[in-house]
């Protein structure tokens, strides 16, 4: 199973430039239409499942608008010993 | 359980940015390397003795987005402060942000001679193929054929000349010890970019003398695309004529392991 993450997009930095949604690997991006931020963009979001937390829209986010978090997989160190 | 028991921080904003929003166009990868440089002071604790040198452009307001001192420079005369300001404050980190309107036409003269003489100091170059800030006027990084605003059929090189290659030119001077060229227009190339700030502040660090990262960057409002676009654009048009890759590692910065 890939591991799972999510995104937190702050609406204060997001300018909606689509960067992210071009370069994410999972192609999980989109805008949200259903907002418009304080500077009148619509901000990006997951628009599916799907997010790994692998951190790319936040490497090509000029705004630093984006926190990746990813789930912790624990291995089963227990089950080996 | 608490939720950071389950989940990691994979990545957030660097602490060396301020809460400020940027007026950058949206796309605009000046975004792009103010973050990359705010997050090696970070890994590199030494936002408490960093001063930086903002240039004239779109990256004047330099001083509001990072979170460590700053000072505003005349029109090109970056290099200079900054020669000023390390060598009263020797202990100090000292950074220029110039883009290419401020380091390659007016202020080259600046750029050029702080090379020579080796000052320890770190000039970060935008290089973005334009005059942003004024509305898209051809500068002299403006590629041949490449239409602006005081170009609208295209650079003609016969009467405007050819685009100067400033990494290439920084990097024949003996004083520079790091000079590179990366660009900003895939994860994979941001990734690098990062790599080479880092080794040029470690340069700097070491008082190992001069070091330059030229930094291609897209310019979405005035070269009229989308940042999508603008990003396929560079990689077509400007990695062909302002190749990456390294053009001046003097041995001692080649022997420095980050």
């Amino acid at each position: 199973m890939p591991p799972k993450g999510r995104i937190v997009v702050n609406d204060l930095y997001c300018k909606g430039c689509e960067l992210c949604v071009a370069a994410c690997p999972q192609e999980v991006m989109g805008l949200d239409m259903s907002r418009i931020t304080t500077k009148g963009y619509h901000p990006a979001t997951l628009i599916k499942e799907g997010c790994t937390g692998c951190g790319v829209c936040a490497v090509v986010c000029p705004e630093a608008a984006i926190t990746v978090y990813r789930e912790v997989v624990r291995p089963r160190v227990a089950a080996a010993a | 359980m608490t939720l950071a028991d389950m989940e990691t921080l994979v990545y957030a904003r660097p602490a060396s940015l301020t809460e400020m929003p940027t007026h950058y166009c949206p796309g605009c990868t000046h975004g792009v390397a103010h973050r990359l440089i705010a997050e090696v002071i970070d890994e590199m604790n030494l936002r408490e003795r960093t001063i930086g040198v903002a240039s004239v452009g779109c990256s004047v307001f330099a001083y509001n987005y990072f979170d460590f001192d700053w000072v505003q420079a005349p029109h090109g005369r970056a290099p200079a402060m900054a020669t000023g300001i390390k060598r009263v404050l020797p202990d100090r980190l000292v950074i220029t942000y110039q883009g290419d309107g401020d380091m390659a036409s007016i202020g080259m003269g600046e750029v050029v001679h702080a090379a020579a003489r080796g000052e320890n100091i770190t000039v970060f170059f935008i290089n973005n193929a334009n005059y942003g800030m004024t509305g898209g006027q051809m500068a002299p990084t403006t590629l041949p054929g490449q239409k602006t605003t005081t170009s609208p059929h295209g650079r003609d090189v016969e009467t405007q000349g050819y685009p100067v290659r400033a990494a290439e030119l920084i990097s024949t001077l003996e004083g520079a010890s790091y000079v590179v060229r990366r660009s900003l227009h895939d994860p994979k190339n941001i990734r690098l970019a990062k790599k080479a700030i880092r080794l040029a502040l470690e340069t700097q660090v070491r008082g190992l003398g001069f070091s330059m990262v030229e930094l291609l960057s897209i310019c979405p409002t005035n070269w009229g695309m989308t940042p999508v676009q603008s990003l396929k654009w560079l990689e077509e048009h400007m990695i062909p004529y302002f190749p990456l890759g390294d053009y001046k590692v003097h041995p001692a910065v080649a022997e420095i392991k980050v």
